[in-house]
């Protein structure tokens, strides 16, 4: 990027011609935008069998009784939803998606720091999905654990373990690998003159990120291999008539998997820290607190896996301890929410679909939030635990949070993806009928929770049953908002009408440079500023 | 990297090292004959700790990386020392 070169002809770099064609142009490709486009493919087309799981589900409990499938079906209906949303939807999401395509491009680099090892990541996240499918196929028949893998019976079930927990295993390399390319490229990468404090906060998030994918990942990598070796050679780690310790495996097992929880959500609130200051036209509020909460809800984040444990039989001194360590992990996020509001005061506000959702993200985000602050106190938790209410819960903060986010994100970012913009009046449309669709389908789960509907039941009583026709009746419509969606993405990417290079007036560099982008980004030398939200 | 100098530790120091962790080593395995109960695993951390602690900063050149970096890899290890605390908290009052 020296000032000496001539001027480069700019091609896209969805037309740019490199060693390989067609397809090997896909696979074979380094660059990170094109490596985030085939994370999303792959993703949406994961999300997509999991969200027909889960209508599966929603048939299954229009009434009482077996209503289309069995309880051992069911069970291994939920258990593969599970795993499918969790490791190949939102822990990679928007990290693995968005993270690679405007990671380097938001502080100023042509690439990701090591760019081969980037698309290695994406091939063993393929692999490791090939696995999960194959463990629903192989003949021991599909895994009925949850995604969990609670021991000891999932050292005892006859279904296909060993298969589906490999599966996760190799997934978490994947996530691994990305963490650090992303470390790498955040330390060495950035733009001359771009310090840490001059980055836009959704590299920031992306850094916060990818410590918890370096460091807690592992975690459950040894978890799993500690389950396969009980499993294959009776080693009693966790099977209390080998000598081992149940509550051993949930420790191992949160202490991966409530960070992993911030591996989805940190991104997500990075994305709507980016969209916010855009659509208001105003300096973010507070950008050294939002940065900074970022680092704090990662290391703070840590240490309280034992709040999923409360029932299972541990110290009531642990049980206080994680219980005030859980609500000071909140002070963070709060600190967020309250800086995207205020930055929103006396903004010149314009109303467009990535803003929209960014607001239906708020709002879903503070009715997950403070149900957690229910669970995350030992008395109330005690009540709902294991309940609906527990499953509504994180299901506003995954999908009403992570995956309103998402779609934030590639309503935002579209128009300098693919050089195309959709249609906003359809986008506006299937906002509303997924926030529509979304309430009706989780919010009367919080009321059964309270009133003792079990989580992971294909059976209840009569008294539920109101509610749980509200609820699949929901389902369907957020299914057909979400529809609506990627056919209004998928004919804008196709023929949509083309695209300014600053649609939205941002004034983060991915803005500065043409849609789509060229293979390395920026032709000629950005200009770095040491305030990224300076809108004047 | 703060520079791209390269550093050449002597033969002797790696030695030194070398013969410091096999000490260790021994001290490792001989304490086990010795029943300190609770604090087994507390003494068997800390040895193990120290022994990291040699091999990164020597054999690993972390003693020549910048501050920042340094204080990077220490933060790893409070980490991982407050999440076996914390799980102790469970283990030790149960
Ligand atoms: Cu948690």
């Amino acid at each position: 990027m020296s000032n000496t070169t001539e001027k480069i002809e700019y091609v896209s770099y969805l037309d740019h011609q490199g060693k390989y064609k067609g397809i090997m142009s896909w696979l074979m490709a380094t660059d990170h935008k094109r490596i985030g486009l085939l994370y999303m493919y792959a993703i949406i087309t994961f999300f997509f069998i999991g969200v027909l799981l889960g209508l599966m589900m929603k048939l299954e409990l229009l009434a009482p009784g077996e209503t289309i499938m069995t309880a051992k079906m069911y069970n291994s209906v939920f258990t593969l939803h599970g795993i499918l949303m969790i490791f190949m939807v939102v822990i990679p999401g928007l990290s693995a998606v968005f993270g690679n395509f405007f990671l380097p491009i938001l502080i100023g680099a042509k690439d990701v720091a090591f760019p081969k090892l980037n698309r290695f990541s994406w091939w063993i996240f393929i692999v490791g999905s090939i696995m999960a499918v194959l463990s629903q196929l192989l003949k021991d028949g599909p895994p009925d654990t949850g995604w969990t893998f609670y021991a000891p019976y999932s050292t005892t079930t006859n279904s296909n373990v060993i298969m589906a927990t490999a599966a996760a295993f190799v997934l978490g390399f994947s996530s691994i690998l990305t963490g650090l390319n992303f470390i790498v490229t955040i330390h060495q990468m950035r733009a001359p003159g771009m310090k840490f404090f001059h980055m836009p906060l959704f590299p920031w998030a992306l850094y916060a990120t990818a410590w918890i994918q370096l460091l807690a990942t592992p975690v459950i990598g040894i978890t799993l291999l500690m389950l396969i070796a009980e499993r294959a050679f009776q080693i009693g780690f966790f099977d209390p008539a080998l000598g081992g310790d149940p509550l051993l495996f949930q420790h191992l097992f949160w202490i991966y998997s409530h960070p992993a929880v911030y591996v989805m959500m940190l991104p997500a609130m990075g994305v709507i820290t980016e969209i916010i200051p855009t659509f208001c036209q105003r300096q973010i509020y507070g950008y050294k607190a939002v940065a900074i909460s970022s680092l704090a809800i990662a290391a703070v984040g840590f240490l309280v896996w034992g709040h999923h444990m409360y029932t299972s039989g541990m110290s009531d001194q642990a049980r206080w301890f994680f219980s005030l360590l859980t609500f000071i992990v909140a002070v963070p996020s709060a600190i967020k929410v309250f800086n995207w509001i205020t930055t929103m005061y006396k903004g010149s506000i314009d109303v467009q679909p990535p803003f929209l959702y960014a607001l239906a993200f708020i709002f879903l985000f503070i009715i997950g939030g403070t149900t957690g602050l229910l669970l995350g106190s030992v008395a109330t938790n005690v009540q709902v635990h294991d309940t609906a209410f527990v499953v509504a819960h994180f299901h506003y903060i995954i999908f009403g949070g992570m995956g309103f986010a998402f779609f934030a994100a590639i309503h935002y970012w579209f128009p300098k993806m693919y050089g195309r913009m959709y249609d906003i009046k359809l986008a506006n449309i299937s906002l509303v009928i997924k926030f529509i669709g979304f309430n009706l389908l989780y919010f009367p789960q919080f009321i059964i929770g309270v009133q003792g509907m079990p989580r992971r039941y294909f059976d209840y009583p009569e008294q539920f049953q109101p509610a749980q026709v509200i609820s699949s009746v929901g389902g369907f419509i957020l299914a057909f908002g979400l529809f609506l969606m990627v056919y209004n993405l998928v004919k804008a990417a196709k023929s949509g009408a083309v695209a300014p290079a600053n649609p939205w007036k941002g004034s983060t560099l991915e803005w500065q440079i043409p849609s789509p982008p060229s293979l390395e980004n920026f032709d000629e030398a950005p200009i770095i500023k040491v305030n990224p939200y300076d809108y004047k | 990297m703060a520079n791209n100098t390269t550093h050449t530790i002597e033969y002797k120091t790696l030695v030194k090292i070398l013969l410091i962790l096999l000490f260790l080593t021994f001290i490792t395995i001989s304490v086990t004959s010795i029943h300190l109960g609770a604090l087994t695993v507390t003494v068997a951390l800390l040895i193990a700790g120290a022994k990291a602690y040699l091999v990164l900063s020597n054999f690993m050149h972390l003693k020549y990386e910048s501050l920042l970096l340094r204080i990077l890899v220490a933060m790893v290890f409070v980490l991982f020392a407050l999440i076996l605390v914390i799980t102790f908290i469970d283990y030790a009052f149960r």
